[in-house]
């Protein structure tokens, strides 16, 4: 729309992307201060620093402990997507397939935590942790992740399950396949895109996911995202080059994620499929 | 949808417990929710509730009301609701009323996997790069200042971070590239034809976006304001890093953090923490209501 060909027309094009040409501008800005700033040896008053050093990221490295947080990262990642794969992808499909009394009330169940404020369930669900003796460990990390990212999963995959036609299973019924059969060897592969492209936003997610996992790390276990907070937080402590390289290195790996993710998927088709969902 | 159970009739005294639950929709494939309805249930409805509870057993005695009481008596306290919306509704505002017209732009583009992808970057760049960056770039000595100051349009840097338009800015850059992923895939879900016919009869521009787009994308609109308003009403890492988290930008989040965590009084935690969800639920049920006095129905024109 606005495509007109009248002056009102072309100011009002201009002027969007006049829009989004200060915002692209502004976050290279942002990012670029920062990348510099990681590369810089000291940066006070003046364009540019004063000089170039990679040595900010060996001290990030060696001063952070940054292996072992960028270990505790990845294993929390890889549980969170094993364990939301493991309990989210039936749970869509029997959404997807099944009609049932009680089914809206299901439904409410799996939003509520989309809707909810994470600082709202996770001070409760960190002390209910703390009390099973999982407060402070990579299990209750692990399981704090996994909260929100199993309704995630439902919701993505649902209207893709929606798509395959039914009648693919109901052959596959007629040749004898039993439930785990027909999930196993029929639906499985069918919804393979969907299933990786829910997964790859759920890393995303989980390497980005700051509030439950603040709430339920100890020292031993934060995932770099938290980490970073407390080197921010503890600011003075540590130099701020060496905050930023370490946010550099969260900022690639976030963004390799998201790179792959978009490979698998365009995520406004997600939107636009589950927009059709609901209309049921 | 057509879900009739393919299995073979048993005989039907044996099975009738089982046929009439599958005649109701439960079988071996309804239970497949089972696992994940258990899990949410434990580690959600569980916690909520018991978070409820705790907040009704005041850690330092009193009523059970005690802490609810202490909260709405004390101004520095109950101020962080306000704080908290008067910061979350206009950045959530904002986001949608910015994403709307650049997505209505963008559906006609054709390298429009780029201009998405740009936009996307901010979701990889996590609060605290943004909230490094932001000290850096909008600093008294960034380069945003100094711009300014080299093409004379100010004299004295402008103050940006840590202080309330530091938290503001940093909710828009982290909140925009979601709020507009989401507008527009609602944008091109609508039928340019029914858009086409409008122009056609001679309807102008504004006209067209009042009475066509904004009846189709109301609802659309809704829910990303709701998705959008939970981040933006939520923030807390943001609001201490570039905000003056004792100050202008104490949200109720931090308040939430300081009893439970440097209090240590989760009884107290868990009361502030259950005011913001229902906070929360309050909005989201008011967006949602005034969405529904809108047109509902196919956006896809003839074919939905």
């Amino acid at each position: 729309m606005f495509a007109t060909s009248d002056i009102g027309g072309k100011l009002w094009r201009i002027g969007v992307w006049a829009v989004v040409g200060f915002f692209l501008l502004n976050l290279a800005g942002i990012i670029a201060s920062v990348v510099v700033d990681s590369l810089g040896t000291s940066w006070f008053g003046t364009w540019l620093p004063d000089g170039f050093t990679t040595h900010w990221y060996s001290d990030a490295w060696s001063g952070f402990q940054l292996g072992g947080v960028l270990q505790v990262t990845l294993e929390v990642a890889g549980a969170v997507i094993l364990g939301s794969a493991i309990l989210g992808v039936p749970a869509a499909y029997a959404l997807a397939r099944r009609e049932f009394p009680g089914k809206k009330l299901v439904m409410l169940l799996f939003v509520l935590p989309l809707i909810i404020p994470p600082f709202t369930y996770g001070i409760p669900l960190a002390s209910v942790l703390y009390q099973f003796g999982l407060g402070g460990t990579l299990t209750g990390v692990i399981l704090a992740n996994l909260m929100p990212s199993v309704p995630f999963v439902i919701f993505i995959l649902v209207p893709f399950i929606e798509q395959i036609d039914p009648r693919v299973e109901a052959a596959a019924r007629v040749f004898g396949a039993g439930t785990w059969d027909l999930f196993r060897r029929v639906m499985v592969p069918l919804l393979m895109p969907g299933i990786l492209a829910a997964l790859v936003l759920v890393l995303v997610r989980t390497i980005g996911l700051f509030e439950l996992t603040f709430l339920t790390a100890g020292p031993d276990n934060q995932t770099l995202v938290v980490a970073l907070y407390y080197s921010v937080f503890a600011a003075g402590i540590r130099a701020t080059q060496s905050i930023d390289s370490m946010a550099v290195i969260y900022m690639v790996t976030s963004l390799i994620c998201l790179i792959v993710a978009l490979r698998f998927v365009d995520p406004t088709q997600i939107v636009g499929r589950a927009k059709k969902a609901e209309a049921h | 949808m057509d879900t009739i159970p393919l299995i073979a009739p048993a005989t039907p005294d044996r099975d009738s417990l089982k046929r009439r639950l599958e005649r109701a929709g439960f079988d071996a494939i309804t239970l497949l929710l089972l696992p994940a309805v258990l899990f949410v249930v434990v580690l959600f409805v569980y916690p909520a509730l018991y978070g409820f509870w705790l907040s009704l057993h005041p850690m330092n005695g009193g009523g059970w009301l005690a802490n609810y009481i202490a909260f709405f008596s004390d101004p520095y306290v109950y101020g962080t609701i306000i704080t908290t919306l008067e910061l979350a509704v206009p950045v959530t505002l904002v986001n949608l009323a910015l994403s709307v017209p650049i997505a209505l732009r963008v559906r006609h583009m054709r390298h429009q996997r780029l201009l998405t992808t740009l936009l996307v970057i901010p979701v990889t760049l996590g609060t605290v790069l943004t909230a490094q960056g932001m000290l850096n770039y909008f600093g008294p000595l960034g380069w945003f200042n100094r711009v300014l100051m080299s093409l004379h349009l100010i004299h004295m840097p402008v103050r940006l971070v840590h202080n309330f338009t530091g938290v503001f800015l940093s909710q828009i850059i982290g909140g925009f590239p979601f709020c507009f992923m989401l507008v527009l895939s609602y944008v091109t879900g609508i039928d340019p034809s029914l858009e086409n016919a409008a122009a056609m009869l001679g309807a102008r521009a504004a006209q067209r976006f009042r009475h066509i787009i904004l009846p189709l994308l109301a609802a659309g609109l809704a829910i990303t304001f709701c998705l959008a308003f939970v981040q933006a009403f939520s923030v807390f890492p943001s609001a201490v890093l570039v905000g003056a988290p004792s100050g202008p930008t104490r949200v109720i989040a931090i308040a939430a953090f300081h009893a439970a965590y440097e209090e240590y009084d989760y009884s107290m935690g868990s009361a502030i923490a259950i005011i913001m969800g229902f906070v929360q639920i309050i909005v989201v049920a008011l967006v949602m209501w005034i969405s529904s006095l809108f047109y509902r129905g196919p956006a896809g024109g003839g074919k939905g």
